[in-house]
């Protein structure tokens, strides 16, 4: 358990954080929301002791934290941060046993660790272990910064938004992972974000905080449902709009950000591109931006020849809605259909985003909170 | 050539190796000394500011007026000029080995803390690593100076390859300088490709490339 006593931070004359008390069960997964500079990464640091406060006391497990080795400290908690932090001069394997050697473990021990650790991630060892970091795609290295920080089983784990550089795809599939890892093996995670989406996903209790102060600490459909403060409503708004649940069109769920090829690229740098965004396939458009088809890499694998262009294996039957369409209509399709997301297409056929099952997650929260009218993202 | 080489020979390979020696050991010094106060500079950035543009000014005293005034102090003796080389080849390691540690992202120096290591552990797992290159290349600037400085050594009678520079520049013979000049030019560039060598094969793929 942890518990944040009346903790106070102050920079000069201001308070960043502010009489702060919070407990923190064993296996919760803590997320921690606000507005930029309202000391959610001061909040995290304290509790690994790479910030000193300046009032109050922070215990884990009846042992004041003060009193405990920073270094020591360090090695009991594992830490994530958004830059991810591996370091280049070291191999995959030696960035992911670094706890485990400051630790002492054996050699033997360590490896065996790492190839555990790899393979819960799904990264073959055989392939990945003796990389250097740069050598992997974003999303694997920040899955490998995951597991450095729990390889020596720390019991709490402090993460400060680990997946906000990565896009939404890979995104989504290192939230269900980490979402996957934290029922299994029942740690405690501190989780920093900004995104109420990512949030609701995630925790088990959300902590919002505005100037230093805790606004509201509740589980999700708790905040989604009684929002304490205006601005945790603006927050939500996030997840909400103009609309009430039924009569959501695809514009308002759909993800803007995707990953468009031009019919003309070849099938080889397709597949690099898919390599390094860890995703199975790619939306193709024209030379006019509008709207092709998608190209799977299985289809690319079984037909296609180095050096034709993409457009060759795009299978041109492939299912899309228009931005207007209901939204609940393109689910059902999306259900269906069960392929993993669906191509969003503007009126002139270009392609405005995708729809995928997050996207309904997300709807459905806003059905709970749909009457703020007048925020829209 | 086959002349001044029978004539010259022996004396030539003489006075090359009492400058290799004058060269290495003074680097060799100079490298251990530039990496300490190096990496206790930038323990402390602040004072550094203040104090690596004053040692940069000293730097750009003429090496004829610091021989001689070491001269005045220590006579004539090879350490007069292994000081004067040693004092001259710790700047510009000590400035990369400042300048490379300062530069490490300092994400990583978080990440680092965060996992537990110590400051000894920051300092020799990852920020020396992470700065080799800069220290490495002022160690070849270090190097491929001090050829030439050592030139110097002949001015106070003290041998190596500036001899037969100097007795040309007296006795107007041209053969004279340029067999002075052609050794240290090899002395130059052969230490050169060996640093090189040598960094490339410590330097870890990850880091490869410019990285
Ligand atoms: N070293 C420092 N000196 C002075 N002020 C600081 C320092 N570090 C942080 N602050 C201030 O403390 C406040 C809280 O910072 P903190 O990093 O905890 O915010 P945050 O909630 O994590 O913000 P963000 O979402 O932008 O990461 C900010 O107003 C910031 O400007
Ligand atoms: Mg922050």
């Amino acid at each position: 358990m942890i518990v944040y006593e009346n903790v106070t931070k102050k920079y000069g004359d201001v308070t960043v954080v502010d009489n702060l008390s919070l407990t923190i069960d064993d296996g919760e997964f803590l997320v921690l929301i606000g507005p930029s500079g309202c000391g959610k990464t001061t909040t995290l640091k304290m509790l690994n002791r790479l910030i000193k406060y300046d009032e109050g006391n922070i215990y884990i497990d009846d042992s004041n934290i003060k009193e405990i080795n920073p270094v020591e400290l360090r090695r009991n908690i594992g830490y994530v941060i958004q830059q991810i932090g591996l370091f280049p001069n070291m191999t995959i394997e030696q960035n992911i046993s670094v706890v485990p050697s400051l630790l002492k473990w054996s050699k033997e021990k360590q490896h065996k660790r790492v190839r555990e650790l790899l393979e819960i991630a799904d990264l073959s060892y055989e392939e990945n272990a003796h990389k250097y970091p740069r050598e992997l795609s974003g999303g694997q290295q920040q899955r490998i910064g995951v597991l450095r920080a729990i390889a020596a089983g720390p019991p709490v784990v402090l993460m400060d938004e680990p997946f906000g550089a990565l896009d939404p795809i890979t995104r989504d599939i290192l939230q269900d992972e980490l979402k996957a890892l934290n029922k299994k093996l029942h740690k405690t995670i501190i989780f920093v974000t900004h995104d109420m989406g990512e949030a609701v996903k995630m925790a088990d209790r959300i902590v919002f905080m505005n100037e230093g102060k805790v606004l509201q600490a509740a589980s999700p459909e708790e905040m989604l449902e009684n929002p304490a403060h205006p601005m945790i409503s603006r927050f939500m708004g996030k997840l909400s709009y103009s609309r009430s649940g039924n009569d959501l069109i695809c514009a308002d769920v759909m993800r803007l950000k995707v990953l468009t090829v031009p019919e003309t690229k070849k099938t080889l740098e397709c597949i690099e591109l898919m390599k390094q965004r860890e995703i199975d396939s790619v939306i193709v458009v024209d030379k006019n931006n509008k709207y092709k088809g998608r190209a799977n890499i299985e289809d690319i694998m079984e037909h296609g020849k180095p050096g034709e262009p993409i457009i060759k294996m795009v299978k041109l039957d492939t299912p899309s809605v228009m931005v207007n369409t209901n939204a609940k209509d393109a689910f059902d399709h999306l259900i269906a259909t069960n392929i993993d997301y669906l191509a969003v297409l503007n009126r002139d056929k270009t392609v405005a985003g995708i729809i995928t099952k997050t996207s309904m997650t997300k709807s459905l929260a806003s059905v709970v909170w749909g009457d703020d009218n007048d925020y829209n993202d | 050539m086959t002349s001044f080489l029978d004539k010259y020979g022996d004396m030539l390979l003489k006075a090359s190796l009492v400058h290799l020696q004058y060269v290495l050991t003074s680097v060799g010094i100079a490298f251990v000394i530039a990496l300490i106060v190096g990496i206790l500079l930038s323990r402390a950035p602040n004072i550094s500011r203040a104090v690596i543009p004053l040692l940069g000014i000293f730097q750009t005293i003429p090496g004829l007026i610091f021989i001689g005034v070491l001269f005045i102090y220590l006579g004539i003796k090879p350490i007069t000029v292994l000081v004067a080389l040693t004092i001259y080849a710790i700047f510009p390691i000590l400035k990369n080995t400042y300048t490379g540690i300062i530069g490490v992202d300092p994400s990583l120096k978080e990440a680092a803390k965060g996992c537990g290591m110590s400051d000894m552990q920051i300092l020799f797992k990852v920020e020396l690593p992470m700065a080799m290159n800069p220290i490495i290349s002022g160690l070849r600037m270090a190097t491929i100076y001090t050829v030439s400085w050592a030139v110097l050594a002949a001015m106070i009678g003290l041998g190596g390859l500036g001899e037969f520079v100097y007795r040309g520049i007296e006795t107007n013979n041209q053969v004279l300088i340029i067999g002075g000049a052609i050794p240290s030019a090899i002395i130059a560039l052969g230490l050169g490709y060996l640093i090189d060598y040598v960094h490339k094969k410590i330097t870890p793929r990850g880091l490869q490339g410019g990285a």
